[in-house]
């Protein structure tokens, strides 16, 4: 072994680079642009339309807009661009609505407080996420309630639901979806996979009429018949019989995605817990949700993906989102033009997509994860 | 530890008395709100029955299928609605398959540029809020096109402006008989024609150009009579006339921003299913499919479509419903469907908020219940058979 035989090479010869038409640029083009007829055609195809279409875009977004402006005089006369100066005036409108500017460091607040839990709970390995767990289905909705809606016990004034708006509503619609139909549709679940039929019927009747009616019912429903399944003097509030609307509506949808979860559950599970003594509670509290839930968490992001926009339609019960804050800003006689709304919509286009493309990018990131564990 | 041994711990009973508690509690519920209910209603004056159904609505609706006025019941009105939203259904459904098709087909071609371009569309239209592409389609798009004076169009055939689109109309003449036959004789020769090659096919093992024979039949023999007896049909075309264009079909544009919206959104999402259940094939069965001799074209067909159909259907009837019960977003736009006649105009009108909501909500769950069990006979049906 030590000896060296001098006919033998002890390092390789360099290797040879393949032949230029299977590697490099050229070979990339000749595989994927024109590996056949039909696919140079289509290249051709689509190259042509993009040089059609591509410079116009990109001149209406950038050198043909208006970037700032008094008023929306510019913007009439600049017809072939975006009115970003529009996005400029309205921004504050647009993210809090009428509420007040002085109390408006509340919200900013209150959102950056839920930003960083939400970031600890959805984090990944991080430590310790059953407090960010807690945090934020008991301890955040209670501060979040306190800063925005304000008490006088804090010396924080009170502001007015009927001042809220912009995104700041559609966020706190969405956080309250999710803080609420989440336990509520865990309960379903087990509900429906419950041994005890008349539990059973009561979670399946539930689930599948909520499933089966459009949103925008479940909202006119809860808006114009919980104030008369209530008692006259308990009239709720006009921003919160939307809100049960959408958390009833929401449950439904996340009882079935949690379902699956504990559908993945094997037997042996149950069988162990049972097996140390844990009665019904605490079998499903401490073995089994949190593998239903470790392994639906790709689901129930998807889901609130869906809820996010969803929210869009609370304009039709009168709560002023971002979408209907747009709205609301086009009507302003200083700016209003046809301009306007195209940079108004597309502008909306691009947050919604901001958030909900993010979203749906760490679902999918999470769900990764998890098949690799699986087969690991 | 000292295990008590009480009548508790039979699980049977245990069982029946959460059972128990159960209905008090939601009976009470019910009981509750009912009780709210009646009391509320007999106070603002709210109808308690069903007798505005026969009263006379006293508003115009700006599309209906069937006869309708303002002299109208809110009976008849609730028809119309009903109708509109399956018009939508019906023209929305068949349009986001094909998109969706198409799409998922191209996300998996070979050609980057297509595939690109196709997720592209997915991730840009399945991550922003339905509403906001209808209000974009509408508001920015359809009410910004020029006047009927100035209307884009094809080849003066299709007609595009701030009214809405509008179509030739196709109207029969008199002498279809002919046409009608030809039609008839057609169907019986290709029908003969794949009886023929399925025959041969099975002794000699040669394919027959069915499909080309089919379409050249189909299309050949109408043409034929249609040269020889006349046209069956003339095309009503839209023509400028004032300050409008006449005749023809017009789609009002609320429906127009309706259906595109809801067309490419469901196309999206069609697009991702229909992508998931053609990867799902094991590539196997490319591979197999290929050194059988079958090119892309009919691997595809004969092999991986049968088999990913299976895992496509389901996915796909419910983006249907979504679909259905998406068209509700047509309050939004002012398409007159049944939310928005119904549940919007007459509820306003009669404060009959109890029935009225009972009854739509009734009408979708009963469209949902209906294609939920049409789904699943047509998956029993297709299960696989093992021994």
């Amino acid at each position: 072994m030590a000896q060296s035989i001098a006919y033998v090479r002890e390092s390789s010869e360099p290797e040879d680079l393949p032949p230029d038409l299977y590697q490099g640029a050229v070979a990339w083009l000749k595989t994927n642009l024109f590996s056949s007829m039909a696919s140079s055609l289509t290249t051709l195809v689509f190259v042509g339309l993009m040089i059609w279409v591509v410079p116009p875009l990109v001149a209406w977004a950038t050198t043909n807009a208006v970037w700032a402006a008094p008023d929306g005089e510019a913007c009439r006369q600049h017809q072939d661009g975006a009115c970003w100066a529009f996005i400029g005036a309205k921004f504050d409108y647009l993210r809090f609505g009428s509420y007040p500017s002085a109390e408006r460091w509340r919200v900013n607040v209150t959102e950056a407080i839920g930003g960083a839990v939400i970031l600890w709970l959805l984090w990944p390995n991080a430590r310790r996420r059953g407090i960010a767990a807690l945090l934020f289905f008991f301890a955040y909705p209670i501060l979040a309630f306190l800063l925005v809606h304000g008490s006088e016990r804090l010396g924080l004034p009170i502001v007015d639901t009927l001042l809220w708006g912009g995104m700041f509503v559609t966020l706190l619609t969405a956080l309250v979806a999710i803080v609420f139909s989440l336990p509520l549709g865990m309960l379903l679940a087990l509900g429906r996979r419950s041994q005890l039929p008349v539990v059973r019927l009561a979670a399946v009747i539930f689930i599948e009429f909520v499933r089966g009616v459009p949103f925008i019912t479940v909202l006119f429903m809860a808006n114009t018949m919980l104030p008369l399944f209530l008692p006259e003097q308990w009239t709720p509030d006009r921003l919160l019989r939307p809100l049960v609307g959408i958390v009833l509506f929401s449950a439904a949808y996340m009882a079935e995605e949690v379902r699956g979860g504990l559908q993945a559950i094997r037997r042996g599970q149950y069988e162990g817990a049972m097996a140390l003594g844990l009665h019904y509670p605490l079998m499903m509290a401490l073995v089994i949700l949190p593998q239903a839930l470790a392994v639906v968490l790709p689901g129930i992001v998807n889901n609130f993906v869906g809820l996010f926009m969803d929210t869009t339609l609370v304009s039709i019960v009168g709560m002023t989102d971002f979408l209907e804050a747009m709205n609301n800003a086009f009507k302003d006689p200083v700016w209003s033009g046809p301009s306007v709304t195209t940079t108004g919509y597309v502008f909306a286009g691009m947050v919604y997509f901001a958030f909900c493309y993010s979203m749906a990018r760490y679902s999918a990131f999470v769900e990764r994860s998890l098949a690799k564990g699986r087969s690991a | 530890m000292e295990v008590s041994e009480t009548r508790f711990n039979d699980p049977k009973l245990r069982g029946l008395a959460y059972q128990a508690a159960l209905i008090l509690v939601l009976g009470g519920l019910i009981a509750f709100g009912v009780y709210n209910a009646y009391g509320n209603m007999i106070a603002r004056g709210i109808p308690l029955g069903f007798s505005f159904w026969n009263e006379v609505a006293g508003f115009q609706i700006n599309l209906h299928l069937i006869p309708y006025s303002a002299m109208s019941t809110y009976g008849r009105a609730f028809w119309v609605g009903l109708l509109n939203t399956l018009l939508v259904g019906a023209v929305s459904i068949p349009l986001a398959t094909a998109i969706g098709f198409a799409i998922g087909a191209a996300r998996l071609s070979p050609n980057w540029l297509l595939s690109r371009f196709a997720l592209a569309y997915t991730n840009v239209l399945r991550n922003t809020p339905l509403l906001l592409q209808l209000l974009f389609w509408y508001n920015a798009v359809l009410r910004t096109l020029p006047g009927p004076r100035e209307s884009l169009t094809l080849h003066n055939i299709v007609f595009l402006n701030n009214r809405g689109v509008f179509l030739p109309l196709p109207v029969p003449r008199q002498p279809a008989i002919s046409f009608a036959l030809s039609l008839l004789l057609a169907v019986a020769l290709v029908a003969v024609f794949r009886l023929w090659a399925k025959r041969r096919q099975e002794r000699t093992g040669a394919l027959s150009p069915v499909f080309g024979f089919a379409a050249a039949a189909m299309i050949g023999l109408p043409a034929l009579a249609a040269l020889a007896t006349g046209a069956p049909f003339s095309f009503e075309m839209p023509k400028l006339s004032g300050f409008n264009l006449k005749g023809g079909v017009q789609v009002i544009p609320e429906m127009a921003a309706l259906v595109f919206g809801l067309v490419t959104f469901t196309g999206a999402f069609i697009a991702e299913i229909v992508r998931a259940g053609i990867l799902s094939v094991p590539r196997g069965q490319f591979e197999a499919a290929g050194a059988l001799g079958l090119h892309r074209g009919l691997a595809m067909r004969l092999v991986i479509l049968p088999q990913a159909i299976r895992l496509i259907i389901p996915p796909l009837t419910s983006q249907y419903l979504n679909l259905i019960k998406n068209s509700s977003l047509a309050v939004f736009v002012g398409y007159p469907d049944l939310v928005q006649i119904f549940a919007g105009t007459v509820l306003n009108q009669t404060h009959a908020a109890v029935q009225v909501m009972a009854i739509t909500m009734a009408v979708y769950l009963a469209i949902s219940l209906l294609v939920a069990a049409a789904l699943n006979a047509y998956n029993a049906s297709q299960a696989l058979r093992e021994r």
